[in-house]
């Protein structure tokens, strides 16, 4: 089991100028998984790129919850492509 | 230096109003942005030119200024100093490209904004007006015998050297980031991160699959016979192996820990799987095969 650090959702918030319930609605939608640690709410910080990404888009975009899902699927997907691609051209460098 | 058409980046006409100015900037920041366009630097620059357009455009001051000089912007200095000669008399002189109608400090916008306006602003107050750098992604291709142990390495990212720890155990494919390291923030936001993924080149007899390493191992025909015990070369150094008597052809041996470092979990290895492949002899003499052959009657 690896240890991991915990980011309390509130400090989080404060930092970025953003609601909790911004936070809040990411988790309902299953964007972001939320664990309640001593009654406070807090994220793993192996998520906090795709949550900083997220604010991002929210605010500096003004793209609903239902645009950052859409977008990080298919993100996901270019992302599992661009892998692909990586191990292809590693077999095809076998061949060169 | 070149004239820059904000009108024309945002696709706008001379007449738009702040409403269209921002619907436009809006539907073209969501297509550009860094965010939604990884490793992707004609769109950082796209999305950089869109912002630099859109900082003039909505603020009304500069749209006023940019309009009123326009193409003939390489004469705003003379134009503005006439307009506060009697105001106040300032030397001319100095190379001419200081027009410092406000202090908006350094930046990575164009020159001509720079020309015209006096760097990059700040965006006080508007936070559409700060963007993240891009993020950058990058390939590191290391020896598996390098990925066996901790080891620190140094690279040149963006013209400057930066050291750092490649932990024992890394995976092909892996990939780390280096927070800070990626494009610089566009007016002032943080910069991006670097993304760095491993390709592991396996220049060794072992295979790897996960923690575990994998070694066909041959054997002569007697110590496979008899038994007996033979040395492999493993990443970790030598080892003394010992054969039972009967090992047939194909027989998988486990080493318990001797396999592959566990990424971050010091001092915890993998297994490592030894195949016996029993190497029959050639080249028998006479009496090697007498006596093989007698062996056979004795069934």
């Amino acid at each position: 089991m690896s240890n991991e650090t915990l980011i309390i959702v509130s400090e989080f918030c404060a930092a970025h100028h953003i609601e909790v319930s911004f936070i809040e609605s990411l988790s309902q939608h299953g964007l972001v998984n939320i664990e309640t640690v001593n009654e406070q709410q807090a994220i793993p910080d192996a998520q906090l790129p795709s949550v900083e990404k997220m604010i991002r888009l929210h605010y500096d975009l003004d793209i609903n919850l239902e645009g950052i899902e859409t977008i990080f699927h298919l993100l996901e997907r270019i992302e599992t492509m661009q892998q692909e691609m990586h191990e292809l051209r590693k077999k095809i460098g076998l061949y060169e | 230096m070149e004239f820059v058409d904000y009108y024309s980046i945002l696709g706008v006409d001379k007449n738009a109003t702040q409403e269209d100015i921002k619907k436009a900037y809006r539907k073209l920041a969501r297509k550009h942005h860094p965010d939604v366009n990884p490793n992707d630097a004609a769109a950082s620059k796209k999305f950089q030119q869109i912002n630099e357009a859109n900082e003039v455009l909505s603020d009304p001051e500069k749209r006023k200024k940019y309009d009123q000089y326009g193409k003939d912007w390489e004469h705003a200095e003379q134009f503005e100093k006439a307009g506060r000669g009697q105001q106040r008399q300032q030397p001319f002189g100095g190379g001419g490209q200081q027009f410092s109608a406000e202090d908006f400090g350094g930046g990575d916008f164009s020159d001509f904004f720079e020309s015209l306006f006096g760097g990059r602003p700040h965006g006080q107050g508007r936070r559409t007006a700060k963007f993240r750098g891009q993020d950058y992604e990058s390939e590191l291709k290391i020896d598996l015998t390098d990925a066996y142990t901790t080891h620190k390495q140094t690279l040149t990212i963006n013209g400057k050297n930066v050291r750092i720890t490649i932990p024992a155990g890394i995976e092909d494919g892996q990939k780390i980031r280096l927070k800070g390291h990626g494009g610089e923030g566009v007016n002032g936001g943080p910069a991006g991160d670097l993304y760095i993924t491993f390709s592991i080149v396996n220049n060794t007899p072992f295979k790897r699959m996960g923690n575990d390493l994998y070694l066909n191992q041959h054997i002569d025909l007697y110590t496979a016979l008899l038994g007996g015990e033979i040395t492999i070369d493993t990443l970790g150094g030598k080892l003394k192996l010992k054969v039972k008597p009967e090992t047939q052809n194909g027989t998988k041996v486990r080493l318990k820990e001797k396999g592959f470092p566990i990424y971050k979990e010091e001092g915890k290895f993998g297994d490592l799987y030894v195949t016996m492949h029993v190497k029959l002899p050639t080249n028998l003499t006479e009496k090697q095969k007498e006596l093989i052959k007698q062996l056979s009657e004795l069934k």
